[in-house]
Protein backbone atom coordinates (compact mmCIF):
# COMPACT_ATOMS: atom_id res chain seq x y z
CA UNK A 1 0.00 0.00 0.00
CA UNK A 2 3.17 2.15 0.26
CA UNK A 3 3.27 3.53 -3.45
CA UNK A 4 -0.76 4.25 -2.61
CA UNK A 5 -1.35 8.16 -2.72
CA UNK A 6 -1.77 9.48 1.05
CA UNK A 7 -5.74 10.15 1.88
CA UNK A 8 -5.24 13.99 1.62
CA UNK A 9 -3.86 13.90 -1.31
CA UNK A 10 -6.93 11.68 -2.61
CA UNK A 11 -9.16 14.11 -0.66
CA UNK A 12 -8.01 17.44 -1.70
CA UNK A 13 -8.63 17.03 -5.14
CA UNK A 14 -11.99 15.48 -4.95
CA UNK A 15 -12.58 18.78 -2.30
CA UNK A 16 -10.92 20.81 -4.97
CA UNK A 17 -13.73 19.45 -7.19
CA UNK A 18 -16.62 19.36 -5.09
CA UNK A 19 -16.37 23.28 -4.13
CA UNK A 20 -17.34 23.92 -7.77
CA UNK A 21 -19.82 21.50 -8.01
CA UNK A 22 -21.67 22.39 -4.54
CA UNK A 23 -24.98 24.15 -6.09
CA UNK A 24 -27.34 24.31 -3.11
CA UNK A 25 -24.91 24.15 -0.40
CA UNK A 26 -22.26 21.87 0.76
CA UNK A 27 -25.35 19.46 1.42
CA UNK A 28 -26.01 19.09 -2.00
CA UNK A 29 -22.77 17.65 -2.34
CA UNK A 30 -22.85 15.16 1.19
CA UNK A 31 -23.91 12.64 -0.96
CA UNK A 32 -20.67 12.50 -2.90
CA UNK A 33 -18.25 13.26 0.12
CA UNK A 34 -19.71 9.93 1.73
CA UNK A 35 -19.46 7.80 -1.27
CA UNK A 36 -15.89 8.66 -1.57
CA UNK A 37 -14.75 8.31 1.82
CA UNK A 38 -17.34 5.36 2.50
CA UNK A 39 -17.82 3.53 -0.52
CA UNK A 40 -15.23 4.30 -2.56
CA UNK A 41 -12.09 4.36 0.05
CA UNK A 42 -13.50 2.65 3.20
CA UNK A 43 -11.84 5.10 5.06
CA UNK A 44 -14.67 5.08 7.79
CA UNK A 45 -18.43 3.52 8.24
CA UNK A 46 -21.58 4.60 7.09
CA UNK A 47 -22.45 5.33 10.53
CA UNK A 48 -19.14 6.93 11.43
CA UNK A 49 -19.75 9.34 8.33
CA UNK A 50 -23.34 9.67 10.01
CA UNK A 51 -22.49 10.38 13.06
CA UNK A 52 -19.57 12.93 11.77
CA UNK A 53 -21.83 14.43 9.82
CA UNK A 54 -23.90 15.01 13.46
CA UNK A 55 -20.66 16.19 15.22
CA UNK A 56 -20.33 18.86 12.58
CA UNK A 57 -24.29 20.17 12.51
CA UNK A 58 -23.99 20.49 16.14
CA UNK A 59 -21.29 23.00 16.16
CA UNK A 60 -21.94 26.61 15.32
CA UNK A 61 -20.79 27.55 12.12
CA UNK A 62 -21.30 27.21 8.65
CA UNK A 63 -23.01 24.07 6.91
CA UNK A 64 -19.41 23.11 5.36
CA UNK A 65 -18.26 22.11 8.40
CA UNK A 66 -18.42 18.18 7.45
CA UNK A 67 -15.78 18.89 4.55
CA UNK A 68 -13.79 19.76 8.06
CA UNK A 69 -14.26 16.87 9.75
CA UNK A 70 -14.21 14.66 7.04
CA UNK A 71 -10.37 15.87 6.57
CA UNK A 72 -9.32 15.78 10.00
CA UNK A 73 -10.96 12.07 10.17
CA UNK A 74 -8.75 11.27 7.44
CA UNK A 75 -5.98 12.76 8.06
CA UNK A 76 -5.48 14.84 11.15
CA UNK A 77 -5.31 18.73 11.80
CA UNK A 78 -3.89 19.65 8.76
CA UNK A 79 -5.92 17.36 6.71
CA UNK A 80 -8.89 19.97 8.44
CA UNK A 81 -6.77 22.64 7.35
CA UNK A 82 -6.66 21.05 3.80
CA UNK A 83 -9.70 19.63 3.86
CA UNK A 84 -11.90 23.31 4.42
CA UNK A 85 -9.54 25.36 1.90
CA UNK A 86 -10.33 23.08 -0.69
CA UNK A 87 -13.99 23.17 0.10
CA UNK A 88 -14.27 26.87 -0.08
CA UNK A 89 -11.49 27.78 -2.15
CA UNK A 90 -12.73 27.20 -5.23
CA UNK A 91 -16.44 28.15 -4.79
CA UNK A 92 -14.94 31.30 -3.31
CA UNK A 93 -13.37 32.41 -5.75
CA UNK A 94 -15.63 31.80 -8.26
CA UNK A 95 -18.79 34.46 -5.85
CA UNK A 96 -15.83 37.31 -5.77
CA UNK A 97 -15.36 37.21 -9.15
CA UNK A 98 -18.63 37.12 -10.12
CA UNK A 99 -20.11 39.26 -7.38
CA UNK A 100 -17.95 42.06 -8.83
CA UNK A 101 -19.63 41.57 -12.52
CA UNK A 102 -23.15 40.31 -11.79
CA UNK A 103 -24.85 43.58 -12.52
CA UNK A 104 -24.66 43.08 -16.33
CA UNK A 105 -26.52 39.25 -16.08
CA UNK A 106 -29.30 41.14 -14.18
CA UNK A 107 -32.61 40.70 -15.55
CA UNK A 108 -31.51 38.65 -17.99
CA UNK A 109 -34.08 35.94 -18.93
CA UNK A 110 -32.00 32.79 -18.84
CA UNK A 111 -30.81 33.09 -15.33
CA UNK A 112 -34.46 32.55 -14.02
CA UNK A 113 -34.86 29.81 -16.19
CA UNK A 114 -31.45 27.86 -15.25
CA UNK A 115 -32.90 28.69 -11.64
CA UNK A 116 -35.79 27.11 -11.85
CA UNK A 117 -34.39 23.97 -13.88
CA UNK A 118 -32.06 23.90 -11.12
CA UNK A 119 -34.32 24.21 -7.77
CA UNK A 120 -35.59 20.60 -8.00
CA UNK A 121 -31.99 19.16 -8.75
CA UNK A 122 -31.09 20.73 -5.45
CA UNK A 123 -34.26 19.18 -3.66
CA UNK A 124 -33.19 16.14 -4.62
CA UNK A 125 -29.60 16.36 -3.52
CA UNK A 126 -30.76 17.75 -0.01
CA UNK A 127 -32.86 14.91 0.00
CA UNK A 128 -30.55 12.24 -1.36
CA UNK A 129 -28.30 13.68 1.63
CA UNK A 130 -31.22 12.72 4.32
CA UNK A 131 -31.54 9.57 2.97
CA UNK A 132 -27.87 8.65 3.28
CA UNK A 133 -26.91 9.59 6.32
CA UNK A 134 -29.96 8.33 7.68
CA UNK A 135 -29.36 4.59 6.15
CA UNK A 136 -25.69 4.96 8.05
CA UNK A 137 -27.25 6.10 11.10
CA UNK A 138 -30.67 4.24 11.49
CA UNK A 139 -29.36 0.77 12.64
CA UNK A 140 -33.50 -0.43 14.28
CA UNK A 141 -36.98 1.47 14.58
CA UNK A 142 -35.95 3.88 17.09
CA UNK A 143 -33.09 5.60 14.83
CA UNK A 144 -36.09 5.98 12.25
CA UNK A 145 -38.37 7.26 14.81
CA UNK A 146 -35.84 10.04 15.69
CA UNK A 147 -35.05 10.61 11.73
CA UNK A 148 -38.51 11.32 11.71
CA UNK A 149 -39.19 13.70 14.62
CA UNK A 150 -35.80 15.67 13.14
CA UNK A 151 -37.39 15.76 9.58
CA UNK A 152 -40.57 17.07 11.04
CA UNK A 153 -39.20 19.39 13.80
CA UNK A 154 -37.60 21.18 10.69
CA UNK A 155 -40.14 21.25 8.25
CA UNK A 156 -43.16 21.97 10.63
CA UNK A 157 -42.38 24.21 13.27
CA UNK A 158 -39.99 27.18 14.20
CA UNK A 159 -37.86 25.25 16.87
CA UNK A 160 -34.30 25.73 16.86
CA UNK A 161 -32.92 22.17 15.36
CA UNK A 162 -30.75 22.08 18.60
CA UNK A 163 -33.76 20.94 19.92
CA UNK A 164 -34.14 17.57 17.93
CA UNK A 165 -30.25 16.85 18.42
CA UNK A 166 -30.14 17.80 22.50
CA UNK A 167 -33.62 15.42 23.12
CA UNK A 168 -31.95 12.62 20.98
CA UNK A 169 -28.52 12.97 22.78
CA UNK A 170 -30.98 12.60 26.19
CA UNK A 171 -32.56 9.67 25.09
CA UNK A 172 -28.96 8.35 23.94
CA UNK A 173 -27.37 8.83 27.44
CA UNK A 174 -30.63 7.15 29.31
CA UNK A 175 -30.33 4.42 27.35
CA UNK A 176 -33.91 4.80 25.91
CA UNK A 177 -32.84 4.59 22.07
CA UNK B 1 -33.17 27.94 -1.72
CA UNK B 2 -30.10 27.76 1.45
CA UNK B 3 -30.50 25.08 3.61
CA UNK B 4 -28.53 26.97 5.88
CA UNK B 5 -31.70 29.06 6.13
CA UNK B 6 -33.98 26.47 6.66
CA UNK B 7 -32.35 24.21 9.68
CA UNK B 8 -32.82 27.24 11.87
CA UNK B 9 -36.13 28.97 13.01
CA UNK B 10 -37.92 31.61 11.09
CA UNK B 11 -38.15 35.06 12.63
CA UNK B 12 -38.90 36.82 10.33
CA UNK B 13 -42.42 37.32 11.57
CA UNK B 14 -40.57 39.34 14.72
CA UNK B 15 -41.43 42.79 13.89
CA UNK B 16 -39.13 44.42 15.93
CA UNK B 17 -35.37 44.13 15.28
CA UNK B 18 -32.95 43.71 18.31
CA UNK B 19 -31.13 46.96 19.55
CA UNK B 20 -28.00 47.65 17.35
CA UNK B 21 -24.92 46.38 18.67
CA UNK B 22 -23.17 49.08 20.36
CA UNK B 23 -19.76 48.88 18.57
CA UNK B 24 -21.50 49.32 15.38
CA UNK B 25 -18.69 50.75 13.23
CA UNK B 26 -20.72 53.24 12.29
CA UNK B 27 -19.55 55.88 15.09
CA UNK B 28 -15.52 54.96 14.36
CA UNK B 29 -16.02 55.99 10.33
CA UNK B 30 -18.63 58.52 10.25
CA UNK B 31 -17.52 60.38 7.20
CA UNK B 32 -16.64 57.32 5.14
CA UNK B 33 -18.71 57.24 1.96
CA UNK B 34 -20.15 54.13 0.55
CA UNK B 35 -19.30 52.40 -2.19
CA UNK B 36 -22.29 51.07 -3.08
CA UNK B 37 -24.26 53.22 -5.12
CA UNK B 38 -22.76 56.51 -3.85
CA UNK B 39 -25.53 56.81 -1.38
CA UNK B 40 -24.47 59.42 1.56
CA UNK B 41 -23.17 58.31 5.16
CA UNK B 42 -22.99 54.63 5.41
CA UNK B 43 -20.36 52.32 7.31
CA UNK B 44 -17.72 51.06 5.36
CA UNK B 45 -16.30 48.41 7.72
CA UNK B 46 -12.29 47.58 7.66
CA UNK B 47 -10.85 43.98 7.28
CA UNK B 48 -10.83 43.85 11.30
CA UNK B 49 -14.72 44.77 11.11
CA UNK B 50 -15.59 42.35 8.69
CA UNK B 51 -13.57 39.71 10.46
CA UNK B 52 -15.16 40.34 13.79
CA UNK B 53 -18.84 40.81 12.61
CA UNK B 54 -18.55 37.34 10.62
CA UNK B 55 -16.94 35.46 13.51
CA UNK B 56 -19.63 37.00 15.37
CA UNK B 57 -22.58 35.63 13.26
CA UNK B 58 -20.60 32.37 12.98
CA UNK B 59 -20.34 31.47 16.88
CA UNK B 60 -23.74 32.15 17.64
CA UNK B 61 -25.03 30.33 14.20
CA UNK B 62 -26.04 26.91 15.88
CA UNK B 63 -27.30 24.84 12.74
CA UNK B 64 -26.61 26.92 10.24
CA UNK B 65 -25.12 30.86 10.49
CA UNK B 66 -27.83 32.06 7.96
CA UNK B 67 -30.15 33.67 10.19
CA UNK B 68 -27.27 35.45 12.42
CA UNK B 69 -25.49 36.43 9.22
CA UNK B 70 -28.69 38.71 8.02
CA UNK B 71 -29.02 39.92 11.62
CA UNK B 72 -25.69 40.88 12.07
CA UNK B 73 -25.25 42.57 8.51
CA UNK B 74 -28.55 44.15 8.07
CA UNK B 75 -29.79 44.59 11.85
CA UNK B 76 -26.44 45.01 13.62
CA UNK B 77 -24.08 46.42 11.61
CA UNK B 78 -26.48 47.70 8.80
CA UNK B 79 -23.49 47.13 5.90
CA UNK B 80 -26.33 45.96 3.94
CA UNK B 81 -30.15 47.47 3.27
CA UNK B 82 -32.59 44.31 3.23
CA UNK B 83 -32.77 44.45 -0.31
CA UNK B 84 -29.41 44.22 -1.01
CA UNK B 85 -28.99 41.53 0.75
CA UNK B 86 -31.63 39.48 -0.23
CA UNK B 87 -30.20 40.54 -3.80
CA UNK B 88 -26.42 39.42 -2.59
CA UNK B 89 -28.19 35.98 -1.15
CA UNK B 90 -29.63 35.26 -4.42
CA UNK B 91 -26.11 35.42 -6.82
CA UNK B 92 -25.17 33.45 -3.62
CA UNK B 93 -27.62 30.81 -4.00
CA UNK B 94 -27.36 30.97 -7.86
CA UNK B 95 -23.33 29.72 -7.32
CA UNK B 96 -21.64 26.96 -6.02
CA UNK B 97 -20.48 26.64 -1.80
CA UNK B 98 -22.77 27.44 1.07
CA UNK B 99 -24.38 30.25 1.33
CA UNK B 100 -23.18 32.16 4.35
CA UNK B 101 -19.42 31.35 3.06
CA UNK B 102 -20.25 32.59 -0.13
CA UNK B 103 -22.20 35.85 1.14
CA UNK B 104 -18.70 36.66 3.41
CA UNK B 105 -17.10 36.28 0.64
CA UNK B 106 -19.27 39.01 -1.45
CA UNK B 107 -19.65 40.92 1.56
CA UNK B 108 -15.71 41.32 1.66
CA UNK B 109 -15.35 42.42 -1.58
CA UNK B 110 -17.75 44.73 -1.52
CA UNK B 111 -16.12 47.13 1.20
CA UNK B 112 -12.46 45.85 0.82
CA UNK B 113 -11.55 43.87 -2.31
CA UNK B 114 -9.95 40.79 -2.01
CA UNK B 115 -8.34 41.65 1.67
CA UNK B 116 -12.14 42.13 2.79
CA UNK B 117 -13.25 38.81 1.27
CA UNK B 118 -10.43 37.16 3.03
CA UNK B 119 -10.80 38.53 6.56
CA UNK B 120 -14.96 38.57 6.08
CA UNK B 121 -14.20 34.25 5.17
CA UNK B 122 -11.64 34.38 8.39
CA UNK B 123 -14.69 35.25 10.15
CA UNK B 124 -16.58 32.93 9.26
CA UNK B 125 -15.10 29.50 8.85
CA UNK B 126 -11.89 29.76 11.52
CA UNK B 127 -13.38 29.71 14.99
CA UNK B 128 -16.31 26.89 13.71
CA UNK B 129 -13.86 24.96 11.86
CA UNK B 130 -11.16 24.57 14.93
CA UNK B 131 -14.13 23.56 17.35
CA UNK B 132 -15.44 20.89 14.97
CA UNK B 133 -12.03 19.36 15.05
CA UNK B 134 -11.98 19.55 19.18
CA UNK B 135 -15.64 18.34 19.22
CA UNK B 136 -14.89 15.42 16.41
CA UNK B 137 -11.99 14.73 18.44
CA UNK B 138 -13.81 14.65 21.88
CA UNK B 139 -16.27 12.35 20.27
CA UNK B 140 -14.10 9.42 18.36
CA UNK B 141 -11.94 9.82 22.36
CA UNK B 142 -14.73 8.54 24.04
CA UNK B 143 -16.50 6.83 21.62
CA UNK B 144 -16.29 3.76 23.74
CA UNK B 145 -17.68 4.43 26.64
CA UNK B 146 -21.56 3.36 26.03
CA UNK B 147 -23.55 6.08 26.78
CA UNK B 148 -21.32 8.04 24.67
CA UNK B 149 -21.71 5.54 21.68
CA UNK B 150 -25.62 5.34 22.79
CA UNK B 151 -25.82 9.61 22.43
CA UNK B 152 -24.17 10.02 18.97
CA UNK B 153 -25.97 7.45 17.26
CA UNK B 154 -29.32 8.71 18.54
CA UNK B 155 -27.93 12.51 17.72
CA UNK B 156 -26.72 11.32 13.87
CA UNK B 157 -30.34 9.95 13.69
CA UNK B 158 -31.68 13.19 14.41
CA UNK B 159 -29.25 14.88 12.53
CA UNK B 160 -30.35 12.96 9.50
CA UNK B 161 -33.63 13.68 9.74
CA UNK B 162 -33.09 17.40 9.87
CA UNK B 163 -31.65 17.59 6.25
CA UNK B 164 -34.86 15.38 5.36
CA UNK B 165 -37.00 18.21 6.89
CA UNK B 166 -34.96 20.67 5.37
CA UNK B 167 -35.49 18.36 1.93
CA UNK B 168 -39.01 18.82 2.58
CA UNK B 169 -39.31 22.99 3.56
CA UNK B 170 -37.56 23.44 0.06
CA UNK B 171 -39.71 20.89 -2.12
CA UNK B 172 -42.98 22.96 -0.90
CA UNK B 173 -42.51 26.10 -2.46
CA UNK B 174 -41.02 24.52 -5.64
CA UNK B 175 -43.19 22.21 -5.90
CA UNK B 176 -46.45 24.68 -5.72
CA UNK B 177 -44.78 26.73 -8.25
CA UNK B 178 -44.62 24.43 -11.13
CA UNK B 179 -44.88 20.60 -9.83
CA UNK B 180 -44.83 19.09 -13.71
CA UNK B 181 -41.17 20.33 -13.54
CA UNK B 182 -40.21 20.04 -10.17
CA UNK B 183 -41.14 16.55 -9.16
CA UNK B 184 -40.39 13.99 -11.79
CA UNK B 185 -37.22 15.92 -11.07
CA UNK B 186 -36.14 16.11 -8.09
CA UNK B 187 -37.46 12.26 -7.82
CA UNK B 188 -35.48 11.37 -10.19
CA UNK B 189 -32.56 13.37 -9.07
CA UNK B 190 -32.88 11.41 -5.44
CA UNK B 191 -32.87 7.50 -7.31
CA UNK B 192 -30.08 9.02 -9.32
CA UNK B 193 -27.78 9.96 -6.57
CA UNK B 194 -29.54 7.95 -3.16
CA UNK B 195 -30.43 4.84 -4.34
CA UNK B 196 -28.00 4.55 -8.20
CA UNK B 197 -25.39 6.60 -6.37
CA UNK B 198 -23.86 7.70 -9.23
CA UNK B 199 -21.36 10.00 -9.01
CA UNK B 200 -22.21 13.84 -8.54
CA UNK B 201 -20.72 15.35 -11.69
CA UNK B 202 -22.75 12.97 -13.39
CA UNK B 203 -26.11 13.45 -11.72
CA UNK B 204 -25.74 17.47 -11.91
CA UNK B 205 -24.74 17.29 -15.80
CA UNK B 206 -27.64 15.03 -16.54
CA UNK B 207 -30.91 16.49 -14.14
CA UNK B 208 -29.45 20.36 -14.57
CA UNK B 209 -29.19 19.93 -18.19
CA UNK B 210 -32.93 17.82 -18.20
CA UNK B 211 -34.78 20.36 -16.00
CA UNK B 212 -32.87 23.61 -17.32
CA UNK B 213 -34.04 22.06 -20.48
CA UNK B 214 -37.85 21.14 -19.20
CA UNK B 215 -37.63 24.24 -17.12
CA UNK B 216 -37.15 26.38 -20.70
CA UNK B 217 -40.11 24.52 -22.50
CA UNK B 218 -42.51 25.62 -19.80
CA UNK B 219 -40.99 28.99 -19.25
CA UNK B 220 -44.22 31.80 -19.37
CA UNK B 221 -45.77 32.40 -22.84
Amino acid sequence: MSNTPSPLAQVAPQFLLLSVLAIGGVNAVTPEIQRQVVDLRHWMSAREFSELFAVAQATPGPNMLIATVVGWRVAGVLGAVVATLCMCGPSSLIVFFVTRAWDRFKGRPWRQIVQNGMAPVVVGLIASSGWILAKGADADWKGMVLTAGGAVLVWRTRLSPLWALGVAAALGVAGVV
Amino acid sequence: MGVASLLLPDRSHEAIPPPMDSQTPSAATPTQPSPIEGEGVRPRPTELDLFLGFLSASVRGFGGVFVMGRRMLVEERRWLTPEEFLELLGVCQFLPGANIVNLSVAVGQRFRGWKGSLAALAGILGLPAALSVVLAALFLRYASVPQVAHAMGAVAAAAAGLVIGAALKMAEPVFRKDWVLGVPVALLTLGLAAVLRWPLPAVLLSMAGAGTAIAWARRAR
